[in-house]
Parts: C-alpha cells; structure tokens; sequence
C-alpha cells in the first residue's frame, strides 16, 4: 500500500494576507510618513517602493502667500493611499482634540477613507518628543467618544498601553524608541508584554510599533516579535537613498512577518548540530 | 475691519463672510478646515458665517508629517 502523496507545504503568503484597523483592510503592514523628504518628487517615490497603503500627514496653518507653490496634496494620489492625518506638535489634550478635529474636516472634503481616523499624538516635550501618558489617555478618550477610530502613539509602558485600549483606541502603536531616534526598538521586552497583553483573548487586537526606526533590520524584528504593522517615516525619508530604503523596509516588513508566522526557534546557550551524529568515522573528544 | 489669521493681523476689507475670506486666499477649490476663535466651522457653514471685527481664524491644510 503506497499513501496517497500528501499536499505540499505551503508558505505562508505575507504579501496577500491582509491587516483590519477598524474597518480598513489593508494588505501592507507598513505606514509610512510624508514629512522631512529634501521634495514632493521623492516622496512620491519613496512612497511608492515602500508598498505603503496607508500614509500619515500633519495639519498646519496654510500659507497665506500667493506664491504658495504645489501642496503635498498635488502629490498624492488619493485613490491608492488612505490617509492618516497626526496630531503631531500637540502638548495637551485639548489641542490634540482640536487638530484631529480640523483633519477630519479636511479629509471629509476629500472623501478618503481616512476620514475618521486620526494618529494620536499627545507630546511631553519638544526634545524628547516623549508622549504625555495622561494627556495621551484624556484625548483618546474625547476622540473616541466624537466617533473618531484612534490609532494612539504612546510609549512602550505596558500599564499605558493597557488604559489606551480600555479607553477605546482601534489600534496602540507603542514607540520603538523616540521620534526620529533611529535607534529602534530600544525594549523588545517591553513591546512583547504590550503585545501579550493587549491580544490577551483577542488576537487580532492591532498593535503597530510607531516610531524609532532606523533600518530594515528594526521594522523586521518589531515584525517577528508579534507586531501587527510598522509605523516609520524618518529612517526613509533621511536615509542616504531614501527610495531604496523604502524597498528595504518594505522586504524587511514582509520578512519579519513571515519569521513571526513560520515560529523562531528558540535560542539556546550551546550549539545543536545539524549533521548527524549517527555514523561518524571520527574521533569525538569526550567519548 | 481688522481680524487675525493664521497669526497675523490682516484687514480683510470685502470679505463679510469666512466664505469670502476663504476665497480672497485663493483656497475656494482646495482641502481646507477653518476655525473661528478656536470653533471649527464646517465647510457647509462658511457662506453664512460673518467675521467681526478681532475674529482670530485659523486656516490649515495637510502637509508632510509622520
């Protein structure tokens, strides 16, 4: 009797396999920030290798000058990207509440499906850029309450984390470490916990590591710790090439999925051999 | 009549409404939220919103952020 040939193994397709924050479906786990490109020109650019659906942006005062020039808005194309505005350079609640309130007037002219949402940012200072946990807590609770889905940047302090989904944000994005830092994730421990915690009976919890990416080698591990998607836009846009870098951290985010899904092995102090040790002709020391 | 947008102190002679003021910025056709002394005023309401005299406006827009 011969057994029927089994079905080969298959690999899981990080490519197809899609993310839900809310109700937007995405299938790139990477989002990716518009600001501090040297022009628009590469940005669209970076944009586009870095495969991102989703993109943030930040709402500020318009110039008022006739020469105003093209706007960030010329350079996107709205049917390919949803948009993610910020509430960047708010220092309290209040602010943050009002800015996410004038990006969501924006958006609705725009009919993006990012409409809704808004990237909560509450900050403690302007050299740390560290978030305000109390601050963070007090508008996400308004934002939520006004209908908005709150994508909540906070730190990697598991107990905020914690009160933020509680307090009803549709996705935590804990810092890899500070904005723009470029050191990447400072406390792997730190976003484990967070991970555990917030998926504690409801895997599909969206947690999205935000902030303090430096290279491909930091979005891949935030990716193979369990994180559900990669916030980045400094390590991109200040890199040497920035529209190479974007397909590196695009590859980066796909690998480290697909090592998270596949299961690492565990680490061990001493070596396993490959080879075995059955038949060896040789003299092995110790035996 | 004088008013503050965005900062700074501008008369805003022939513009009654925030509509008209929205328009005298060349921002009629673009994406924009405006506040009026820290109110949002939706886009919907700007024909029938009238500045007086002090009004402090906020005019923004999206740009590049992360």
């Amino acid at each position: 009797m011969v057994d029927p040939p089994a079905a080969p193994p298959q690999w899981k397709d990080t490519m197809s396999e899609t993310l839900f924050l809310g109700s937007i479906e995405i299938a790139s786990r990477l989002i990716v920030g518009t600001g501090k490109y040297a022009n628009y020109d590469l940005m669209q650019a970076a944009l586009d290798a870095s495969g991102a659906e989703v993109i943030t942006v930040a709402v500020r005062r318009e110039r008022l000058l006739d020469d105003r020039g093209r706007s960030l808005l010329d350079f996107v194309d709205l049917d390919r990207y949803t948009i993610l505005p910020n509430t960047a350079g708010c220092f309290d609640a209040a602010d943050a509440v009002r800015v996410a309130r004038l990006g969501r007037e924006i958006l609705s002219q725009m009919n993006n499906p990012g409409r809704d949402w808004v990237k909560l940012e509450v900050l403690g200072d302007k050299q740390t850029l560290l978030p305000d946990p109390m601050g963070t807590l007090e508008a996400c609770r308004e934002l939520v309450k006004d209908g908005f889905k709150v994508l909540c940047y906070t730190s990697d302090d598991p107990i905020a984390a914690v009160r933020l989904k509680a307090a009803g944000a549709t996705s935590v994005m804990p810092a890899g470490s500070p904005i723009g830092s470029g050191r990447g994730i400072a406390n792997p421990a730190a976003i484990c916990i967070i991970l555990e915690r917030l998926k504690d009976g409801d895997p599909t919890y969206p947690v999205i590591v935000d902030a303090g990416v430096g290279t491909a080698s930091d979005v891949t591990l935030a990716m193979e710790l369990g994180s559900d998607g990669v916030l980045l836009n400094t390590g991109i846009a200040h890199a040497r090439d920035p529209v190479t870098m974007a397909s590196a951290m695009k590859h980066a985010c796909l690998a480290g999925r697909a090592a998270y899904l596949a299961g690492r092995i565990p680490k061990r102090l001493y070596a396993t051999a490959s080879s075995p040790w059955e038949g060896v002709i040789s003299y092995i020391p110790g035996e | 009549m004088m008013i503050v947008v965005n900062g700074e102190e501008i008369d805003i002679a022939g513009c009654p409404t925030l509509a008209d003021l929205v328009e005298h910025f060349g921002l009629g056709d673009r994406a924009v939220a405006v506040e009026v002394n820290r109110e949002l005023i939706p886009r919907e309401r700007h024909a029938e919103t009238r500045l007086r005299k002090g009004d402090r406006i906020e005019l923004v827009t999206l740009v590049g952020g992360g």
